[in-house]
């Protein structure tokens, strides 16, 4: 089963299997190792509800919702 | 001389490795045409050769999508204005997080110079249970691989070594293969390239890049035809069904997947991170924003209340000196040129330094401490509401305090239509030099009633002119963000760095250039422009009556001055809003600074050296009649009218000088500064107008 990694809820994994959206944020994403077969855990929400906080590959990264919303975990 | 280039990921140490080779001798500056920091320093080597050192701009890539890596990559392929082409470039590689960094070295490792990898924070690693072998690693990367703590000077000497052999030993190059179709689909990239001056292995990395950017990148924009030679690639690419945006990072992170795998070994030790558990708290959804509030009320109380003592030291200091020159030489205008001019522009000049002094050393702790990325994360979603990016918060807080820091500390907001947003609405938070402004005016005019049983009135119309500058800079961002700034919604993607503790070298340094760059930049504008004002109040002269006393001498001067004359060429101006020549002079002299318009005041009405809280200047401004109707001059009005005028007017040209300088300098600069400047004012006309024609109307007097 697919979902949009923004709805990953605290503590649940994931791995990627499509990364879109913005271009210049896709390049970013993959340049910080977010590709297809890498593991994401979602760590927190902020405290406003965005921007959300990941792991990937042993660091934090934060990216708003309207990122995570294209990229497509299992 | 041998140039090397530092290049690596934010927050490796790298900063840390530069400070522990150069010491402190290094020169900070600018890339010409960006604002992105060029550092510079010089070690000496064992046999006591000197070598050059430029600290590159942290980078997670040399993607080119952002103007840090745009000019990481031009000096690394020697096309940067300018700057030496390094002769070897130390890859500073974070040991605790080998994977990530592993990707920027891979591509800085293909461009065909001599390299040297810097494992730093290996000790660190070992703490966490990350054991890599630098020799296993050398093997895999193809250049030499030091281990490095620079927090505690370690491997510094075998790093030294290593960089003077690395010019002699052949370049590294790309350890992995292409898909065979993709390699064939790049060639004719390369072959431009190639065509155009690049080596071989720097032709290969850029063309891979290219694939996947949707900007070519100023450093290739002179190479023919390489634009289409991309397009007719990517074309290729997908028609072998490939994907030319995840290419060259699915190839690397491939290729890295297995060294990592050959070099490291893990002991997993199963316990939270200290970063883990303080994140827990520093993030909360309940203790994070509450945290976050209280850090801000240390540094917005610190820059307010603990500079408060250093200023005054720096006037009584100004002052004194200003008095005993005055003392040594005759009366005349030498001795008004020293004092008046000379030694209060420089007095007016250092007394931003303490300031300046606070708060980069608290941006400092919060930046190095890695407290900075979790502000932007907690204050993003409410910035975000007007346009603003999560770290334009800071400074447009410190702006509270005094715009001039907070310009120069938008640095901390990558993207330059932000930074240049948040530059543009930072003078409208209103700062200290407005508060003896608002207090004369409101001691004079508000009367101390009681509103709603509780409050008082002059403590509500402070209250008022805050919340009025600060509404107003926040709508002014949010139009800027959707007019003459507009762009797309820049994505927010960054790493919440682990915690360190910030070092004391690297904070004084950081303090250290703010402070010098102030100084040289801003400071020499501010002394000339003291001068030229202090010349406009004083020539032409005028012969005062034998026996007049000093105050009233004083006053017929400046009445009689070019600058006395500014204030009744703009009296048909400013007579819309209620105001006359007086208050003219007043609001022209204060272009030196807002609260220069309380001792000109003092002047005018021959009451002396007068400060806010004087009660014979507010009582002279009361009792002011209009000599040409004989009615009350100055009524309530019209003074909040005035007070809305400085809410609003940019009337500081230590901050225009500032702006000038952080938006780009030169013709750019001064393009921007007087945008800023004019808007403002039209803001600060408009604003007062309405006060007062609209109260008028409302039968207010």
């Amino acid at each position: 089963m697919t979902r949009p990694l923004s709805e990953l809820e605290p503590g649940e994994r994931g791995k990627v299997t499509e990364v879109d959206g913005d271009a210049d944020a896709v390049r970013r994403l993959m340049d910080l190792g977010v590709i297809r077969g890498t593991t994401l855990e979602m760590v927190r929400r902020a405290p406003l509800g965005d921007p959300l906080e990941v792991r990937v590959r042993g660091f934090m990264l934060t990216l708003r919702r309207s990122e995570a919303e294209h990229i497509t975990v299992e | 001389m041998l140039h090397v280039a530092l290049a690596g990921n934010p927050n490796t140490g790298k900063s840390t490795l530069f400070n522990a080779l150069t010491g402190m001798r290094q020169r900070v500056g600018n890339y010409s045409g960006v604002t992105v920091e060029r550092v510079e320093g010089r070690y000496r080597d064992a046999e006591g050769r000197p070598v050059s050192v430029l600290d590159l701009p942290g980078t997670y890539s040399l993607s080119a999508s952002s103007p840090d890596e745009e000019i990481a990559l031009s000096v690394l392929v020697g096309r940067a204005e300018g700057v030496d082409t390094p002769d070897v470039v130390v890859i500073v590689v974070d040991a605790q997080n080998l994977e990530r960094n592993l990707f920027l070295a891979s591509q800085v490792l293909e461009l065909g110079i001599p390299a040297v990898v810097a494992l730093n924070q290996v000790d660190a690693a070992l703490a966490a249970g990350i054991r890599i072998d630098p020799v296993e690693l050398t093997l895999e990367v193809g250049a030499p691989v030091v281990a490095t703590v620079a927090t505690r000077g370690e491997g510094l000497d075998l790093l030294k070594q290593a960089v003077n052999r690395a010019a002699a030993l052949p370049p590294a190059t790309r350890q992995f293969e292409l898909p065979d179709e993709a390699a064939q689909a790049l060639a004719p990239v390369e072959a431009c390239l190639a065509r155009g001056g690049f080596n071989p292995s720097a032709a290969a990395m850029e063309a891979l890049r290219l694939l996947a950017v949707t900007q070519i990148g100023p450093h290739l924009a002179a190479v023919p035809g390489l634009a289409a030679a991309v397009e007719k690639a990517r074309a290729r690419v997908e028609v072998a069904g490939l994907t030319p945006r995840s290419l060259e990072a699915e190839a690397r992170y491939g290729w890295i997947a297995g060294v990592v795998e050959r070099t490291t070994e893990r002991t997993h030790t199963g316990k939270k991170t200290l970063t883990e558990r303080v994140d827990a708290v520093a993030l909360h959804r309940v203790w994070g924003p509450v945290i976050f509030v209280l850090l801000m009320a240390l540094v917005f109380q610190s820059i307010f209340t603990w500079a408060e003592p250093l200023i005054g030291w720096v006037e009584g200091l100004f002052n004194l000196l200003g008095g005993s020159v005055g003392a040594a030489l005759p009366q005349g205008d030498l001795r008004s040129l020293l004092v008046d001019g000379v030694i209060a522009g420089v007095g007016s000049v250092l007394v931003f330094l303490p300031q300046i002094f606070i708060l980069f050393l608290f941006i400092g702790i919060l930046e190095d401490s890695g407290y900075m990325a979790r502000a932007a994360f907690i204050m993003d979603r409410f910035m975000r509401s007007v346009g603003l990016h999560g770290r334009s918060f800071i400074p447009l807080l410190s702006g509270y305090a005094c715009a001039v820091p907070g310009v120069m500390s938008t640095r901390v907001i990558e993207n330059p239509k932000d930074r240049l947003a948040t530059i543009m609405v930072l003078p409208l938070m209103s700062c200290s030099a407005r508060i003896p402004v608002y207090t004369l005016l409101i001691g004079a005019f508000i009367p101390p009633v009681a509103v709603a049983g509780i409050f008082n009135l002059q403590g509500v119309t402070l209250l008022v002119m805050y919340l009025l500058g600060t509404l107003t800079a926040l709508a002014m961002a949010a139009v800027f963000k959707k007019t003459l700034l507009k762009g797309r919604a820049r994505p927010l993607i960054m790493e919440l760095p682990p915690y360190r503790l910030p070092s004391v070298r690297s904070l004084a340094l950081s303090v250290g250039h703010r402070s010098s760059m102030f100084l040289r930049k801003a400071g020499t504008v501010i002394l000339s422009l003291s001068i030229v004002l202090w010349a406009l109040a004083t020539y032409p002269k005028t012969k005062p009556v034998p026996g007049t006393p000093a105050e009233a001498a004083q006053e017929q001067q400046l009445a009689h001055s070019a600058l006395g004359r500014m204030g009744h060429v703009i009296e048909p101006a400013v007579r819309p809003l209620g105001y006359d020549w007086k208050i003219g002079v007043g609001i022209v002299s204060s272009l030196a600074a807002r609260e220069v318009f309380v001792s000109t005041m003092g002047t005018i009405y021959g009451v002396g050296s007068a400060d806010e809280t004087s009660g014979a200047l507010r009582e002279k401004l009361q009792r002011e009649r209009d000599p040409r109707t004989g009615l009350i001059a100055y009524t309530p009005l019209i003074a909040v009218g005035l007070m809305v005028f400085y809410v609003y007017a940019m009337m500081c040209m230590s901050t225009v000088a500032v702006v000038v300088r952080e938006t780009g300098g030169g013709r750019t600069g001064v393009k921007w500064a007087a945008f800023q400047f004019a808007y403002m004012l039209a803001l600060a006309y408009g604003a007062a107008f309405l006060v007062y024609r609209g109260g008028l109307l409302l039968g207010f007097h």
